[in-house]
């Protein structure tokens, strides 16, 4: 039987960290391809990564419905730590998530499945957050768009190892469009439906 | 009793939760105007509660808050929004442009320019820019989503039929990243060139109506215009009289009932660094000539 005491911590000051963890995640999305760092740590259930954990804290609540890939959905520890902390309910139909987590990048369903938005409420889109394994290391990418002052380079090493070329259906979507965020451990960079890629680097 | 005990910024989490969700759909769609549950603020409608909220939400104890309105940092409404979070967030507050990392403005953009670990907080009092051609909601949601911005240039355009030029002079209207047409609040139209690639992130609130959008950093904001009249900011011709600045944006000011007035820098940090430099105006001379025996005084004496 699991007791409340089992469950890893929430931050220890639920308010100038969430302030914080949000002023990266913020600076992340308004300089696509810019790693920041998460400093404020809070516990991690199993699969969880520590960027992520603090993320969920900072911005999931009743009001975010949530849907978590096979290997999230499938632990306890992460269903009970997400319902204790943020109370975001879990859906299984994707295409009403407000947010995604994706732990096992290979298996990302494909990013039609989320909510896209409509031309009248591009807003209303699923925030797709994937675990990566590094965001220093890997092969580089070249980015341009809005918040990248000409170009930026993204050395990662990210599964599934074409979301790339997958996230080329913004061009055609624009406004509507899937955001991503990227987190690998304390680090997160994000890639919103403005930012192009133009090239692969080594 | 205690004080009342706000919570950190005055807004409590979940609402800055919303906000914070708000911001980063509104940065992901450059110019696109998010919905957002605006909350009742203590202040009226009108005095930057939209901004008031956003800066609230991004607001954290090692920021440094700036507040102008109409370029000055020293009147009512700036004052008390400096005093408001001073209070709440228990910031740090400064006038100058270059030491803070949150400013929130009402219709102006610092003269000096901006880098890229600000954030510019916009109050906004009516985001939508086809508002008043198209009163439906319905209908300019519709016209956002086509990119249906025809209405738009026939009004500029009537302004040339009229008076032979654009005479919008301020929320002059910009479209954002080659999509979204947006009203850059009613900032002078002087101020237009300011936003486009600017370092610094540019968010926007508007409380009434409940909207938040967002330039990112070192995005194409372009002012709507033709070929054959092309887009001029606008700008008094004539020298800040306090500072002698040739290339700042002016407020006028009349200074008695017989038709006589001058011309001194809105920006208040920018004009006040520069006199600190040793700029000076046509009517500057009494003070600077004080300062100047002041300091000739102090010398003399020392």
């Amino acid at each position: 039987m699991t007791t409340i005491a089992e469950l890893p911590p929430g931050f220890a000051d639920k308010v100038l960290s969430a302030q914080s963890t949000f002023r990266s995640v913020m600076d992340a999305m308004a300089r696509p391809g810019s790693v920041q760092r998460i400093l404020p740590m809070a516990g991690t259930p199993e699969t969880m990564m520590r960027g992520t954990a603090a993320i969920a804290l900072t911005l999931f609540d009743h009001d975010t419905p949530l849907w978590l890939d096979a290997r999230m959905a499938e632990s306890p520890g992460v269903l009970k730590w997400l319902k204790f902390h943020s109370g975001a309910p879990v859906v299984q139909d994707s295409s009403i998530a407000a947010f995604a987590l994706i732990s096992d990048g290979a298996a990302l369903p494909p990013f039609e499945r989320f909510a896209l938005g409509t031309n009248e409420y591009p807003d209303r889109s699923t925030t797709v957050i994937i675990q990566v394994e590094s965001l220093d290391r890997g092969p580089g990418f070249e980015l341009r768009g809005p918040g990248i002052d000409g170009a930026a380079t993204l050395q990662a090493s990210i599964k599934p190892v074409d979301l790339f070329e997958r996230l080329r259906c913004n061009e055609t979507l624009f406004p509507r469009g899937i955001d991503v965020v990227l987190v690998a451990d304390d680090a997160v960079a994000a890639i919103p439906r403005t930012t192009r890629v133009l090239g692969k680097g080594g | 009793m205690n004080a009342p005990a706000y919570n950190f910024a005055y807004l409590d989490e979940q609402t800055k939760r919303m906000i914070r969700r708000a911001i980063l759909k509104a940065i992901a769609i450059p110019g696109y105007q998010v919905p957002f549950a605006s909350r009742e603020m203590p202040m009226p409608y009108g005095w930057g509660t939209g901004g008031v909220q956003v800066t609230a939400a991004i607001l954290g104890p090692q920021d440094v808050l700036k507040v102008i309105d109409q370029g000055s940092d020293d009147t009512t409404n700036a004052i008390s929004i400096r005093k408001f979070f001073a209070k709440t967030a228990g910031v740090a507050t400064t006038t100058s442009t270059e030491e803070a990392t949150v400013i929130q403005t009402r219709h102006r953009i610092p003269e000096a320019s901006l880098h890229a670990n600000q954030v510019l907080v916009y109050q906004v009092p009516i985001p939508e820019p086809l508002r008043f051609l198209e009163p439906r909601e319905t209908e300019t949601r519709r016209m956002h989503a086509l990119a249906e911005y025809g209405l738009m240039h026939v009004k500029l355009y009537e302004d040339i039929a009229r008076f032979g030029h654009i005479a919008t002079a301020y929320a002059y209207p910009v479209k954002v990243n080659a999509r979204y047409v947006m009203d850059p609040s009613p900032t002078p139209k002087f101020d237009n060139p300011k936003m486009d690639n600017c370092p610094a992130l540019q968010l926007f609130g508007a409380g009434r109506e409940k909207r938040i959008y967002a330039i990112p950093p070192h995005t194409k904001v372009v002012s709507l215009d033709f070929e054959d009249h092309p887009f001029e900011p606008y700008r008094f011709n004539a020298p800040c009289a306090l500072c002698g600045a040739e290339n700042s944006y002016l407020d006028e000011i009349v200074t008695d009932d017989k038709g006589s007035r001058m011309f001194v820098c809105s920006d208040t940090d920018y004009c006040e660094g520069r006199q600190a430099a040793g700029h000076h105006g046509a009517l500057s001379a009494a003070p600077y000539k004080d300062k100047a025996q002041g300091k000739a005084r102090e010398k003399a004496n020392g």
